[in-house]
């Protein structure tokens, strides 16, 4: 994995109108890696890869891919960089192969080598057999495979992908995910915004949260996972009355206050570390003689460190007009 | 679809060339794109000739018989006016396909390309422009069957030819400023067309301008349809042309000076917001 920056922007601002899309946004990404930034609808994300992707300029700030300034060098950061977003930018008249070969041309590839190219990304999207069909009887997925292998042409070493798996069903997205998964094991730098938490979770090194146009929490999965709080081990008892006897078996493993939610016969314990600890938590828990029904280790998905950090789902539009700085980033609502 | 590994490009050859090359180079691979789609759109090839097929029937047929001061043949009056409007017409096409790319967002894929940025405007006016030619030709077929008998010299035809893709050639230009100014598909069809009606028909390419009320003669005399279509019946019929040639010439260079510029400047500002 490069030390390298492969992309940077620092203090980025854009507006229009009377709309603040951007208010200081801030990301940064290693080669070879995968930056995942999460945000809902309207937090910016779209705006920050345009203007990454040289197609906006900003109104402040700064930023680089590549080693290449986006506005000063654009023309020739645009031949170093790919673009694949939620709307599948392809021509729907034209057959697969069709596409690609223009898409070649365009990228100034001459004829044989761009009808070579296009021949081989078809085949390894598995497209070979639709090439020659027109893109309007493409079903969804297709479509998007398409659209990346556009984005493809001439391997940039950064990748944008606004939103990839919007709209696909389940198979779709499985697949999307194994074509990234396979860009980045061969060096490309992705940068991957998503309202999907799972995919973030899935695909990135390093997640960037973004809300109101800034950047309100960045870090690795776990890391955001453990600014909610860490893991708990819920343990689901067979007969209520145990539920004490259980409750006294595993206060010793907790790292903060446990507490008995009697109704569903469950004993949930704050744990630090607790895929080591649960060998020996069977272990006393049967020597007291406690029957179980069930025993999870749950970790805080990245929708509970949404939630957490900017107060409201990911998936909703943001409706308040609370500052993210004056939200923060550190909510310890949840004892650690 | 597992475990596929998608292979990197051998090094991208990339020759050496001036911008001036490019601009052109990616203009044709647009226009290519642009000409490979029309026979797949049925819609439009239908519109492209058929509706130029029920014009030339109905005033040849209908109309013709009431229509007078135009000579003994009206075929021959008729096929100037038909062949002006048809490619005014067409041009419409221009503003539609662009703002059919604008919404879908293929632009932006062009735009994220290290091509050169006009030839996204020049590749489809060429195109259109070969588009044009192409219900041209299916025009003249049409004329000659209705009893079109032309008697320029071949010269004459040539320039004629010329000024019927220069005025397809400048109103793809206007089309292009009126799709890039809406901001829907249906509305570059609805502000692409509208005014077209008025200046085609209140022209001298269906009827002579003489048999028309004096408030309206003005106007039909000297608007640039008129013009067109006077010029190119000049040189189709071998008629004295006069200076409505070079009027003709004026206005379509005109409009290329004034529109292409202008909707190279439109096109940046829409596109990079």
């Amino acid at each position: 994995m490069g030390a390298r920056t492969a992309i940077l922007a620092e203090g980025l601002e854009k507006r229009f109108g009377q709309t603040e899309a951007l208010r200081g946004l801030d990301l940064a990404a290693e080669e070879g890696t995968v930056l995942g930034v999460l945000g809902p609808n309207g937090a910016g994300k779209t705006t920050a890869v345009r203007i990454l992707a040289t197609l906006l300029q900003p109104d402040a700030g700064h930023a680089e891919v590549a080693g290449l300034d986006v506005v000063r060098n654009a023309d020739q950061l645009r031949s170093r960089i790919g673009l694949a977003g939620q709307y599948a930018a392809v021509d729907e008249l034209l057959t697969g192969r069709e596409n690609l070969e223009m898409f070649g041309q365009l990228y100034h590839i001459p004829g044989a080598a761009a009808r070579r190219r296009a021949a081989e990304l078809l085949e390894r999207f598995d497209l070979a057999d639709a090439a020659n069909r027109v893109v309007k009887t493409y079903s969804g997925g297709m479509r998007r495979r398409l659209d990346l292998a556009g984005s493809l042409i001439v391997s940039p070493p950064v990748l944008f992908l606004d939103e990839p798996t919007t709209g696909l069903d389940p198979r779709g997205r499985t697949e999307m995910w194994d074509v990234i998964a396979n860009l980045v094991a061969d060096g490309t730098t992705v940068l991957l915004t998503t309202q999907y938490l799972e995919e973030a979770d899935l695909l990135a090194n390093q997640i960037a949260v973004v809300d109101h146009g800034r950047v309100i929490a960045r870090g690795t999965s776990d890391e955001l996972k453990a600014q909610v709080g860490g893991e708990r081990l819920e343990v689901t008892v067979a007969r209520g009355s145990d539920l004490d006897a259980a409750a006294r078996a595993l206060s010793p493993y907790a790292s903060s206050d446990l507490r008995v939610d009697s109704m569903h016969r469950r004993v949930i314990v704050p744990v630090t570390e607790g895929a080591r600890l649960l060998a020996a938590v069977v272990r006393d828990l049967d020597v007291a003689g406690v029957q179980l029904d069930d025993l999870a280790l749950r970790r805080p998905t990245l929708d509970d460190v949404f939630l957490t950090l900017t107060g409201h789902a990911a998936e909703e539009t943001p409706a308040d007009e609370s500052t993210p700085a004056s939200r923060g980033g550190r909510n310890e609502r949840v004892p650690a | 679809m597992s475990a596929i590994a998608i292979p990197r490009a051998t090094k991208p050859e990339v020759a050496p060339h001036s911008g001036l090359y490019w601009a052109l180079a990616d203009a044709l691979v647009l226009a290519k794109r642009r000409l490979i789609q029309i026979p797949r759109i049925p819609d439009e090839l239908i519109f492209a000739t058929i509706q130029p097929v029920m014009f030339v029937v109905l005033f040849r047929y209908v109309f013709g018989g009431a229509i007078t001061g135009a000579g003994p043949n009206y075929a021959n009056y008729l096929m100037a006016g038909i062949f002006v409007q048809t490619v005014i017409f067409g041009a419409t096409t221009t503003g539609v396909g662009l703002a059919q790319d604008l919404e879908k967002g293929l632009i932006d894929r062009f735009r994220s390309l290290p091509m050169a940025k006009s030839a996204v405007l020049t590749g489809r006016t060429i195109a259109d422009l070969v588009r044009n030619l192409f219900v041209v030709i299916v025009m003249l077929l049409v004329g000659l069957i209705v009893g079109f008998r032309p008697s320029g010299s071949p010269l004459a035809w040539l320039a004629a030819v010329g000024l019927i893709l220069l005025v397809s050639f400048a109103f793809s230009w206007i089309s292009a400023v009126i799709g890039l100014l809406v901001h829907s598909v249906e509305a570059a069809q609805s502000a692409g067309f509208v005014w077209l009606f008025p200046l085609t028909f209140a022209s001298s390419a269906f009827v002579p301008v003489a048999t028309m009320p004096t408030w309206l003669r003005g106007f039909a005399e000297h608007q640039p349809v008129s013009v067109f279509v006077d010029s190119v019946r000049a040189l189709l019929l071998g008629q004295p042309i006069g200076s409505t040639g070079w009027q003709a010439l004026a206005w379509g260079l005109g409009i290329l000076a004034i529109f292409i510029p202008l909707s190279v400047w439109m096109y940046g500002r829409r596109v990079g917001r």
